[in-house]
């Protein structure tokens, strides 16, 4: 208990602004280790303290157990959820996946995945031209990644549409296709700016090395500065996921009819299906919800440095 | 003045752009690698952004070609009852859900914090509602808020004795239950960002504190809250431009209804924009919409920056 007493509060920002502090910690008696000065010995106050814990996971976490229980639940068409199902059934699933949930969850991923593969290209090369490279209009180039941060789906959901419908020059009709909501996800300003802020750091002596043993731009970023940056991938892969998972308006305005929607959208045609009761809905609920609860739990940490850094840089 | 060192101030030496460079090999490269980043941009983020900004000013008729109108949508918009309720809705839902989210992510944080590994468990299942989809919360929620006596609140309300509450159906009760589902989705996330700034507090000083025989309220009031106030800073403007632009929220859990008792300037715009047709008048809320947000925006940062340099 000791020894990780020291630690702050495990959630880094990238390049961490307050190490300096750290060692004056060593010393502090593990009263002061929190602001109200909790203590770990059992206590009135210590029995407050578990106390109000449950209180916090029965407001935040007893609803997701609810879901879950709820959706293999034999009484599909009930409204009652509780913590543990009655009667176990597949049932639900299975009604959820006549309904097409599966080809939902397809879309999803689909899109998740392809979205995902292109902001991060798309990202890594932009943040490599503005971190590794002087040029003229620098500035001015990373304010415009920046606006695309500003400029949210809901803002411009209605001419976005318009252009999806008939895409300029090219004249190409991406609604009803995939491309339509990935590609308007490729540029997205926080990968861009994490990306960037990291590849600033990675020292030019590593760079000046490879340039001397004749090594070019493309493979100079894929083997020299992209294994340097693998925590910012990370970073930027997860809140990615976790974004485009999220997304809503644009898969909306994006398809042609209601087959092209991906899983999130699709609840709201399983709730309105007169023929379906709450359980179906709440399989779907779990479809649409456990990829995003695996990629946090498996990746948290960056997770949560990535909400610290948006915060201070955004 | 730690804040200051991370970021490299302005690279405005441009000694290796020799005047050959501009115009060989190296001035070109950095500009192939931002083409694919800026394309996607221009086609899907900015190009639309301008062509709601022109479609604001037509009459838009579709096989009939558009028709300028000048500002009309414009006062149409601010004339419009339903648009006057609506600015009052997304301001009521938007201080509520930001201030309450911010109480509620302090409160968690203070409880939270801490090195014990139970206290991550607890920490990692707090957060779920920042990682769930806002789609499968609000699905999450109607059912919570069943209006009968079996649904999970209102069973837990007649544990209480109390009736069941049609929070959903009641024009009374909607936007007050769309709140609290905002605040739970947004206390989290808050925790996070005040956990990180609780973390930067100098323990010494809690320590000097204690031994002044300072009362707890004191040590919160005049050492606590004045280390985290930058991190709350950040978390009122993020909860404030996200409240302005809530959409996903509104629309899934109650659609703006029941009688437009929750609907906010974009559910407003969206049903004006696809299900009346009328591109122009919703063209011309959205841009009103967007200025409202850069405007805030660029006076926080303003303010931001001004605070960082004193």
């Amino acid at each position: 208990m000791s020894a990780p007493a020291i630690e702050p509060v495990r959630t880094p920002v990238t390049a961490s602004p307050e190490r300096k502090s750290a060692g004056k910690r060593r010393t502090t008696p593990a009263r002061f280790d929190t602001a109200l000065g909790w203590s770990d010995r059992p206590g009135p106050a210590w029995a407050l303290r578990v106390l109000l814990c449950a209180l916090a996971l029965g407001v935040f976490a007893a609803p997701f157990l609810t879901v879950f229980s709820g959706s293999f639940s034999e009484k599909a068409s009930g409204s009652t959820l509780s913590f543990l199902p009655h009667h176990p059934t597949l049932l639900n699933f299975e009604v959820a996946g006549e309904r097409g949930i599966w080809d939902y969850f397809g879309n999803s991923l689909v899109i998740a995945g392809g979205g995902l593969l292109l902001q991060l290209v798309v990202c890594t090369l932009a943040a490599y031209a503005l971190a590794r490279h002087r040029f003229r209009g620098q500035a001015l180039i990373l304010t415009l990644f920046m606006l695309t941060m500003m400029l949210p789906e809901e803002v411009i959901a209605i001419p976005l549409s318009l252009v999806l419908g008939h895409v300029p020059v090219v004249g190409l009709d991406l609604k009803g296709t995939v491309w339509g909501v990935i590609l308007p996800l490729g540029a997205w300003g926080f990968s861009v700016m994490v990306l960037t802020e990291f590849m600033k750091d990675i020292p030019a002596e590593i760079e000046e090395a490879a340039r001397i043993d004749g090594v070019g731009e493309l493979r100079m970023l894929w083997q020299v500065v992209l294994p340097l940056c693998k925590p910012a991938l990370g970073v930027a892969g997860v809140l990615g996921f976790i974004m485009i998972w999220d997304q809503y308006l644009l898969p909306l305005i994006a398809a042609k009819d209601p087959t092209d929607y991906t899983v999130t959208v699709a609840l709201s045609i399983l709730r309105t299906d007169p023929e379906v009761g709450s359980g179906v809905v709440l399989a779907g609920a779990v479809i649409a919800l456990v990829p995003s609860l695996i990629v946090y739990l498996l990746l948290q940490r960056s997770l949560v440095t990535g909400i610290a850094a948006g915060a201070t840089k955004g | 003045m730690t804040a200051t060192v991370t970021t490299p101030g302005p690279r405005r030496a441009p000694r290796l752009l020799s005047k050959k460079a501009v115009l060989g090999k190296k001035a070109v490269l950095p500009w192939l690698f931002l083409a694919p980043g800026l394309l996607l941009a221009l086609v899907f983020k900015f190009l639309p952004m301008g062509k709601g900004v022109w479609l604001s000013f037509f009459d838009v008729r579709p096989f009939l070609g558009d028709k300028w109108v000048g500002l009309d949508n414009y006062t149409r918009v601010l004339t419009d009852h339903r648009f006057q309720d609506a600015i009052g809705h997304t301001l009521v839902l938007g201080i509520g859900m930001s201030l309450g989210g911010i109480v509620a992510g302090f409160v968690l944080a203070l409880l939270l914090e801490g090195q014990a590994r139970s206290l991550k468990i607890i920490r990692t299942a707090v957060f779920l509602p920042v990682v769930t989809a806002t789609a499968v919360v609000g699905e999450m929620w109607r059912l919570m808020y069943y209006p009968t006596s079996d649904g999970l609140i209102n069973s837990g309300l007649g544990l209480l004795g109390m009736g069941p509450v049609p929070y959903l159906d009641n024009p009374e009760t909607a936007l007050w239950a769309t709140m609290a589902m905002g605040i739970w989705m947004l206390a989290p996330y808050n925790m996070v960002i005040i956990l990180a700034g609780l973390a930067g507090v100098d323990r010494s000083l809690y320590e000097a504190a204690a031994m002044d025989g300072v009362s707890l309220w004191q040590r919160l009031r005049h050492i606590t809250l004045p280390a985290i106030r930058p991190a709350l800073g950040i978390v009122l403007t993020l909860a404030a431009i996200r409240g302005l632009r809530v959409f996903t929220e509104v629309y899934v859990l109650t659609g703006g209804g029941p009688a437009g008792s929750t609907d906010v300037w974009m559910t407003r715009a969206y049903t004006l924009g696809f299900s009346r047709n009328d591109i122009g008048g919703a063209s011309a809320a959205s841009v009103l919409l967007l200025c409202v947000t850069l405007l805030f925006t660029v006076t926080v940062n303003y303010f931001r920056k001004r605070g960082d340099v004193r």
